[in-house]
């Protein structure tokens, strides 16, 4: 176990020993190590990189640190910054869970269920990755997280830069109950006035979060950028089907017979999940839009 | 009987109140801290706290997980991943012979009975040629580190002829058997009054319970210890240590006396705690090896081996008059067993008796299965059988109301039972039955604000805090449950149990093998002994199976058997020692009375303290306490079954967005037959607990499998109830009507909440969303109402 200063001096311990495992909040990690599924040569503890637990600001953006913890970002001098993200961060799990995880962890377990990826894809964040000597290089998260690119040997995720916007934004989960739980589906939608965009994400139906661009056009063009944003409950329930039936479409007519179903349609739990993206994606783009 | 010579003749209804000062028949909430807050608190009817509370508040106190021992070595059990196959081979060479490993056992190595099981013997201590479940363990190692037992453990080579798991318990019938005594390991037809009877109305429905599991907060663990004299001791959370024990020795093959059973602190019980058969296992590691062996099971070892509340399948068929009066009730009632009998047999029982629930019903027609299929195995958690046709048969009294156009409460007011009655097995109800006071008590009582009146409260929408919850989208429901179960040991069960009350100085010692699992046996057993002798410093000795049976601690049993044995004891100890002085001054010991360690008489002329009237003596006596013997149900399911009932109402509030699905449980509350508060502030902890449990199995408590494999054993794939998920439980009334049978006429109070509150939630949900609910854990596809009826009201 070693425990790095600064940036850098992790990068080159874990350049040192490349078996060793770099930890943050350590609530998924350790959580393995303690259960004996994992037994990792050695760690890294990223907790005393200060560089690396606030966020700075950076040509209309903000440049948060990937130690910055899920208690820190719920609180409402983040949420004025980046509202959404710190309602992902407040529902993130129990306070011990929210205390202790990570931003940067929560990218870099790259679960599904993960409730700041959905945000961070709607937000089109970028990752500022640290490299051994020194080096930085940028990628955008859904790189990453569609697996298109992957972190090297010896890196680690020191920055996220995000935009500002300046606009409301929305995050929205459903569980199965009312304690903290993983997400069943989740929603998140921000608003880009300066580029007349809505941008959505939908979280924890699929690998990765999934962007509905057509929808997200559609909306955009509808909304009135320079008035009263609001829109009609028949425009936001259509905007809730579109998104809900990209992300989860209907089985090509040929499939053959799923568990008894009729061909060609989906199974009720299945059609429940898109019920429910619909529900969250209309009361999301709502709620941003009043 | 039970020795309550005192209270014999008391009569069933009020009767006197005890040292609680609690008035009879009526306690509310607000009555529950003691009344006499100055006194110290002791004696029956006041909130003594457990002598262990702060120790486990601080996580000081030690659990089997906890303990060591010199020269200690870890175990590991290799555990099956397949629901159902055939064992070719099991090569241990590689695990053996790995540096580190002490011993690796498998079926060969077990020296007598290869199998062991509550009730049937028919589950293997190892698997040797047939795997049956999902998690059997087939091999376990004892080695130096954990780490080196978990490799050795993954490193036995089995090979397997993977075959086709049956999990479909409909398709158990007809399947080739799965074990030498075949799929049905019970079947009870039970025929009681007219077949051809009909009503003016029917109404039919088909329920489906899930599986719950017990979700102990320790996991299992064990550490065993072998004896100079050829024997081991184990020590586990036992909650039925002589019977594990004997047992365990069958499978040792040793004489009982040399294993011994120490029970440690018990992390949590809602049914059988231990898996037996890794306590085996540990057992013949420490045999073989000479060393002491522990091991502590991670979470999802403890899913996979211990046994879950049987999945249900109900289908009824209710008839009433055109007044709602039930005429017959048809039912066929399906419990999955899993691979082995366990306590399924008992379990069938409670389900086929109490299948139409606590109403008159003139004519019924019952047909209960326990089947053998390849899911995980199934046995004694809290109130098994009687929860899941509680849930089936409210779910039909709510049909019923519905064809009707009755208020579901009325509908049942005008069918519930009282003393007297009769179950659909012939037995006589001959203990307090007092539910419509409790239906009233839970009727009556005032509904909680909706948040529009009240727009100061923050409305905790489903969903929870900072969720997704919309207002416009929330709909409230209400829904009523009535419960029964029954107490102790059913079926011509001996139920016994043996206590030893010592006092020495002024200092009283009770050892009795109760074990206490969170019940409360051991608070109880001090204010007993407080009660009787006057002694305020009363210790209750640690539980191993060198003290006599005490039976397990099942159906609140210690409560009536063993808290009865102790009675006795006490009681003849107070005897011994007021014999001399009463003898002395020509007084019977009647006229002495003890407190606070002084023993006065009636008319004040003696008085003397317990310290000089034992005059350096030690006062020891034991005394047993068996209630009356019961029967079993005969080949048409009649026969007095059952030592006593307990009862209990509840009705659920629910909030349901009703686009999502989601649902909280804003409040429950609920009116509860006790008998007697002994503990006002147990009494409340565990019906708290109970609506809990109960509301965790309504909503989200599931152990999924598919084809027969266990998905998620983990608690983030099985979602306990948080403290938002937990309601707000209001006891409105708690019906003080003492069992004269039962000592102290109190009743079991922990299991009938867990049974009643699931029906109730359910039958919430139904009044919100206007969906039929007939499947527990309820589905959020369920809870959702047609989206465009709502979309039109938004």
């Amino acid at each position: 176990m070693t425990l790095p200063g600064s940036l850098d001096e992790a990068v080159a311990a874990l350049a040192a020993m490349p078996t060793a495992v770099p930890v943050a909040g350590g609530t998924d990690l350790m959580a393995a190590v303690n259960s004996g599924l994992l037994r990792p040569a050695a760690l890294v503890g990223l907790g005393r990189i200060n560089e690396i637990r606030g966020w700075q600001y950076q040509d209309g953006a903000a440049l948060l640190g990937a130690g910055l913890t899920h208690a820190r970002m719920g609180r409402p001098d983040f949420a004025a910054l980046i509202p959404a993200l710190a309602a992902a961060a407040r529902s993130a799990g129990p306070p011990q869970i929210r205390n202790a995880g990570t931003l940067g962890g929560n990218i870099a377990s790259a679960a599904p269920t993960n409730d700041a990826l959905p945000v961070l894809a709607a937000l089109e964040a970028s990752l500022v990755i640290a490299g051994p000597g020194g080096e930085r290089r940028e990628m955008p998260i859904g790189r990453l997280l569609a697996g298109l690119d992957m972190l090297r040997p010896g890196e680690l995720i020191g920055y996220v830069r995000v935009p500002l916007l300046h606009a409301p934004q929305t995050f929205l989960k459903a569980t199965g109950r009312t304690g903290p739980s993983r997400a069943i589906a989740s929603v998140a939608v921000v608003l880009d006035p300066a580029r007349r965009s809505v941008r959505c994400a939908v979280g924890a139906v699929a690998p990765m979060p999934l962007r509905p661009f057509d929808a997200e056009r559609w909306v955009s063009s509808i909304v009135d950028w320079d008035g009263e944003r609001a829109l009609a409950p028949d425009v936001l329930a259509a905007f809730g089907d579109y998104v809900a039936t990209a992300c989860i479409p209907d089985p090509p007519p040929a499939q053959p017979v799923l568990d008894g179903t009729e061909p060609g349609t989906l199974p009720p739990a299945v059609l429940h999940l898109r019920r429910t993206v619909s529900t969250l994606a209309r009361r999301a783009l709502g709620r941003a839009l009043a | 009987m039970t020795g309550m010579g005192g209270m014999a003749g008391m009569g069933g209804l009020g009767g006197t109140t005890g040292a609680g000062d609690i008035p009879a028949s009526v306690t509310t909430a607000s009555l529950v801290p003691p009344a006499v807050p100055e006194a110290p608190p002791h004696g029956i009817g006041v909130s003594l706290p457990a002598a262990d509370a702060v120790a486990k508040a601080q996580g000081t106190f030690p659990y089997a997980a906890d303990l060591w021992a010199e020269g200690l070595l870890w175990a590991a059990v290799l555990r099956s991943p397949h629901p159902r196959a055939r064992i070719v081979s099991i090569d241990t060479s590689t695990a053996a012979t790995m540096p580190g490993v002490r011993a690796v056992v498998t079926h060969a190595d077990v020296p007598g009975d290869a199998a062991h099981g509550r009730g049937v013997a028919d589950r293997p201590v190892f698997a040797s040629d047939q795997i049956r479940h999902h998690g059997e363990p087939i091999a376990a190692v004892a080695a130096d580190h954990p780490d080196t037992a978990r490799l050795a453990a993954a490193a036995i080579a089995v090979e397997y002829e993977v075959m086709e798991p049956v999990t479909d318990p409909e398709a158990a019938f007809a399947a080739e058997p799965l074990h030498p005594d075949g799929n049905l390991i019970r079947h009870i037809p039970l025929r009681f009054g007219d077949p051809d009877a009909v009503g003016e109305v029917v109404v039919e429905g088909l329920y489906r319970i899930g599986r719950q599991d017990p979700a102990p907060i320790g996991a299992e663990a064990g550490l065993a210890v072998p004896r100079p004299d050829g024997g081991v001791e184990l020590y586990t959370a036992s909650t039925d240590p002589h019977h594990d024990r004997d047992l365990a020795a069958a499978c040792f093959a040793l004489e009982p006396e040399r294993v011994k059973l120490v029970v440690t602190g018990v992390p949590g019980a809602m049914g059988d705690r231990e898996d037996v058969g890794t306590q085996i296992a540990l057992g013949l590691l420490a045999l073989r090896t000479g060393h002491p062996v522990k091991l502590a099971a991670t979470r999802e070892e403890s899913f996979l081996s211990h046994v879950h509340r049987h999945p249900t399948l109900l289908r009824y068929r209710h008839h009433a008059d055109a007044d709602g009066k039930l005429v017959k009730v048809e039912a066929q009632i399906l419990l999955d067993a899993g691979a082995y009998a366990d306590s399924s047999s008992e379990a069938l029982a409670a389900a086929v008796a109490f299948a139409c629930g606590p109403y008159v019903v003139p004519h019924a027609f019952v047909e209960g299965w326990a089947v053998r299929t390849n899911n995980p195995p199934s046995g004694h958690v809290r109130g098994e059988g009687a929860m899941q046709v509680c849930a089936a048969y409210e779910g039909q009294m709510d049909k019923l109301a519905a064809k009707l156009g009755l208020d579901p409460a009325e509908l049942r007011m005008r069918n519930v039972m009282a003393t007297g009655d009769l179950l659909p097995t012939g037995q006589t109800v001959t203990c307090p039955a007092p539910v419509a006071e409790l239906l009233r008590a839970v009727r009556d009582y005032p509904l909680p604000a909706l948040p529009k009146d009240d727009p100061e409260d923050d409305w905790l929408l489903p969903g929870g805090p900072d969720g997704a919850g919309e207002p416009g989208s929330v709909r409230r429901g209400v829904g009523y449950g009535l419960g029964m179960v029954h107490m102790l040991g059913a079926e011509g069960t001996d139920e016994v149990s043996t206590a030893t009350v010592k006092v020495s100085g002024s200092v009283a010692t009770v050892i009795c093998a109760a074990v206490e699992t969170g019940q409360g046996f051991t608070t109880l057993a001090r204010q007993i002994v407080q009660e009787i002798l006057g002694i305020e410093e009363v210790h209750v000795a640690p539980v191993d199976t060198d003290q006599p049976p005490s039976g397990p601690a099942a159906h609140g049993r210690h409560t009536w058997v063993s808290g009865g044995a102790v009675e006795r004891a006490a009681r003849m100890v107070r005897t011994q020692l007021l014999q001399p002085l009463a003898h002395q001054f020509g007084m019977s010991t009647e006229l002495l009375t003890i407190a606070d360690g002084k023993i006065t008489s009636y008319d004040g002329v003696l008085s003397t303290t317990v310290d000089e009237a034992l005059d350096g003596k030690e006062l020891w006596a034991t005394a047993q306490c068996r209630p009356h013997p019961t029967e079993p149900l005969d080949d048409t399911g009649q026969g007095d079954a059952f030592v006593g009932m307990a009862f209990c109402a509840v009705r659920a509030v629910v909030d349901v967005d009703v686009e999502l699905g989601s649902v909280r449980v804003v409040e429950m509350a609920v009116a509860q037959d006790v008998g007697r508060v002994l503990n006002p502030a147990q009494a409340r902890t565990r019906i708290e607990a109970g609506i809990t449990q109960g509301v965790g199995a309504a909503l989200t408590e599931n152990l999924r499998t598919s084809g027969g494999h266990v998905r998620r054993p983990d608690l983030t794939g099985y979602a306990l109830p948080t403290a938002l998920d937990a309601p707000e439980v209001h006891i409105v009334k708690l019906v003080e009507e003492r069992d004269v049978v039962a000592p102290f006429g109190a009743k079991a109070i922990s299991a009938v909440p867990v049974v009643t509150s699931p029906a109730a939630v359910a039958g919430a949900v139904r009044a919100a969303t206007g969906r039929p609910v007939n499947r527990l854990p309820i589905r959020p596809q369920t809870a959702a109402a047609a989206v465009t009826a709502v979309t039109q009201e938004v």
